[in-house]
């Protein structure tokens, strides 16, 4: 019973990851899916808004979830500038090399990691909100269970956030005009470019959204996590790995492979060690480049054409 | 005179030693001769077919413990280092290329980034085999003086250069060129893109892992940290190629020299010095957005201001 215990507890806490992990992710999709680049310094953006929420919540007391509100906009008018200024310049440059925007992004990533250490020291830090080690137990509610889980409030309540960013997120982009139009230009550029779409402010919408998915990300792994300069580049990883797992610049995959992500990362830290979760993130990537280089969504695509 | 250039400044660089440099500026030199070695390796992948690495990092550092896992476990020279590592990287190039060569856009950048970081774990992590963040140390250096290894390095270099030079003029060459160029033109006209492509990482990795073996011999110690690190060879890589310009033959070694010297007198400024990185990234960052064919590529570019205000002082004064 033991054994079976520990087994779901490990399988809940990997899928309240895998929720955070599909949040990072679903930002760098949809980058991704419009711009045809994948953004390097996406865990960067992160620790800068993991930043802002640090010293909202030092200076003013204010809460990690609140300052959700104010880190996500700020983001996206940074993602805006961003893309105006850096990205789209680098566009129209004429150059042998196709991948000039990628590397744009890693002397962002460069940029940011090396200031963040400049200024705030390579200190460890976390928010100690009150409610951190507190806790739900399954036997609260059903009194004669016959398993004993419990889970982490802090980890709940990001996982619940997260699940609703991402509804909002779905609604966004199935019902509003500027949604429809990011996803034409994912779908093909030069058709929505004739349908009257105005790519380039597309572009940076899409940049702005991405940027703000990785901040409320950002805001809600602090209660649960610490905060260092270098941390940006651990989540890029993870989110460049999703994003093969998913299938490239897919939502739906992003989604999907967050939580598979998730689950076995919780797996591997419970049954091998800690020190490995690096190592089983990289062999999961591996497999998937091998034998499913479309990642989930080629198997979601051949479903829906019913082949 | 354009043609005899390479062999004029190979000259010049013969009678270095000669002068009495010291200690110091020999180091300098030879550090900008391993970068040159790194940057031409990676040139011929990244430039000249098209496949940006993120990850040369994972080559050199195989190279170097190639050489010194060599000295640590058998007991022999970690000179046998750079014929061993020919064999180790040839064979690491061709299962990467099987695994994401035969698929196209970004996978093969992400895998590069990832093969980086799984060489750094596993050499963090089987403390057993690599000695783990202890590093290896060479306990005897082969010369206490720099000028033969600096002879070791030239001639590295510039076997590299010859290397280059005649892949480029060969049809390899040309079948690197033109899947950079076109992937489906140049399939459909009937060049295996993938198999060629697997060369060209190949020869990069092989070249790259050269010049970390070298790394070893000469620096005598090596640790996960100063072999495997992303932002300070693989990054400062792709930073060196872009400043000096891709797909050229002196690019990677005008930036080599730029970089290093550069790398240099920041660190030696006391309160910038902590941000070096910030100032390569922003140098990378202004050289995409203005010269995106590095200082070689774009050279007329580059001087095309300075000789239209030659041509107008020439107006005014005639």
């Amino acid at each position: 019973m033991a054994q079976l215990e520990l087994f779901l507890q490990t399988l809940i806490s990997g899928f309240l990851l895998g929720g955070l992990y599909a949040l990072i992710a679903l930002g760098m999709a949809l980058i991704m899916g419009v711009m045809r680049v994948i953004n390097l310094a996406h865990g960067d953006f992160m620790m800068i808004a993991m930043y802002i929420a640090y010293w909202l919540f030092t200076f003013f007391g204010i809460d990690p979830y609140v300052s959700v509100f104010i880190a996500a906009p700020a983001m996206f008018l940074f993602g805006l500038g961003i893309q105006k200024y850096l990205l789209t310049p680098v566009m129209k440059v004429d150059s042998i090399l196709p991948h000039n925007q990628v590397i744009l992004t890693v002397g962002l990533a460069m940029v940011f990691s090396n200031l963040a250490t400049v200024f705030f020291t390579g200190d460890y830090r976390s928010t100690p909100v009150s409610y951190a080690s507190s806790a739900w137990y399954l036997t609260d509610f059903w009194k004669n269970s016959p398993v004993e889980l419990s889970l982490s409030m802090p980890w709940t309540l990001s996982f619940i956030i997260a699940v609703m960013i991402t509804i909002a997120l779905w609604i966004f982009l199935t019902k509003t005009d500027t949604g429809k139009s990011i996803r034409a230009t994912s779908q093909d550029l030069d058709a929505a470019l004739l349908m009257g779409v105005n790519v380039n402010w597309v572009r940076m919408v899409t940049f702005g959204i991405g940027l703000v998915l990785v901040a409320v990300a950002g805001c809600l792994f602090l209660p649960i996590y610490y905060l260092y300069p270098a941390l940006g580049k651990q989540f890029t990883n993870i989110g460049f790995v999703i994003a093969v797992i998913g299938g490239m610049g897919s939502t739906d995959g992003a989604i999907i492979g967050g939580l598979i992500l998730g689950i076995f990362e919780s797996m591997t830290a419970t049954y091998i060690g800690m020190g490995w979760a690096p190592a089983g993130r990289f062999s999961i990537f591996v497999a998937a480049l091998v034998f499913l280089p479309g990642g989930v969504a080629s198997i979601l695509r051949k479903r829906r054409l019913g082949k | 005179m354009k043609k005899f250039l390479p062999l004029i400044v190979f000259a010049l660089l013969c009678i270095v030693p000669f002068f009495g440099l010291s200690t110091y500026v020999m180091h300098i030199l030879i550090l900008v001769l391993i970068w040159s070695v790194i940057g031409m390796g990676w040139n011929i992948l990244g430039g000249y077919t098209g496949q940006v690495s993120f990850g040369h990092a994972a080559f050199f550092g195989m190279g170097a413990y190639a050489a010194g896992l060599l000295y640590q476990h058998l007991g022999i020279s970690a000179w046998w280092g750079l014929p061993v590592c020919v064999l180790i990287l040839t064979a690491l190039s061709l299962i990467v290329g099987y695994i994401c060569l035969r698929l196209r856009g970004a996978y093969f950048a992400l895998a590069t980034l990832a093969l980086g970081e799984i060489c750094r774990v596993a050499a963090e992590n089987l403390v057993d085999f690599t000695k783990g963040n202890m590093g290896i140390m060479l306990r005897e250096r082969t010369w206490v003086d720099k000028t033969w290894y600096f002879y070791i390095i030239l001639l590295i270099a510039a076997g590299t250069y010859i290397l280059i030079k005649m892949v480029m003029e060969s049809k390899l060459g040309y079948y690197f060129v033109a899947i950079r160029e076109d992937q489906d033109a140049a399939e459909s006209l009937g060049i295996n893109t993938t198999f060629y492509k697997t060369i060209s990482l190949c020869i990069s990795g092989v070249l790259t892992g050269i010049a970390g073996a070298y790394y070893m011999n000469y620096m005598g110690y090596i640790d996960p940290s100063t072999v495997f690190p992303l932002s300070e060879v693989s990054i400062a890589t792709v930073v060196v190629v872009m400043v000096g310009g891709a797909a050229t033959y002196w690019g990677p070694i005008v930036g080599a020299v730029i970089m290093v010297f550069l790398a240099e007198e920041i660190r030696s400024i006391p309160f910038i010095g902590a941000a070096h990185q910030t100032i390569f990234g922003i140098i990378l960052i202004l050289i995409i957005m203005f010269l995106p064919n590095g200082i070689v590529g774009d050279f007329r570019k580059l001087i095309k201001p300075l000789s239209r205000a030659k041509r107008e002082c020439h107006h005014e004064f005639n």
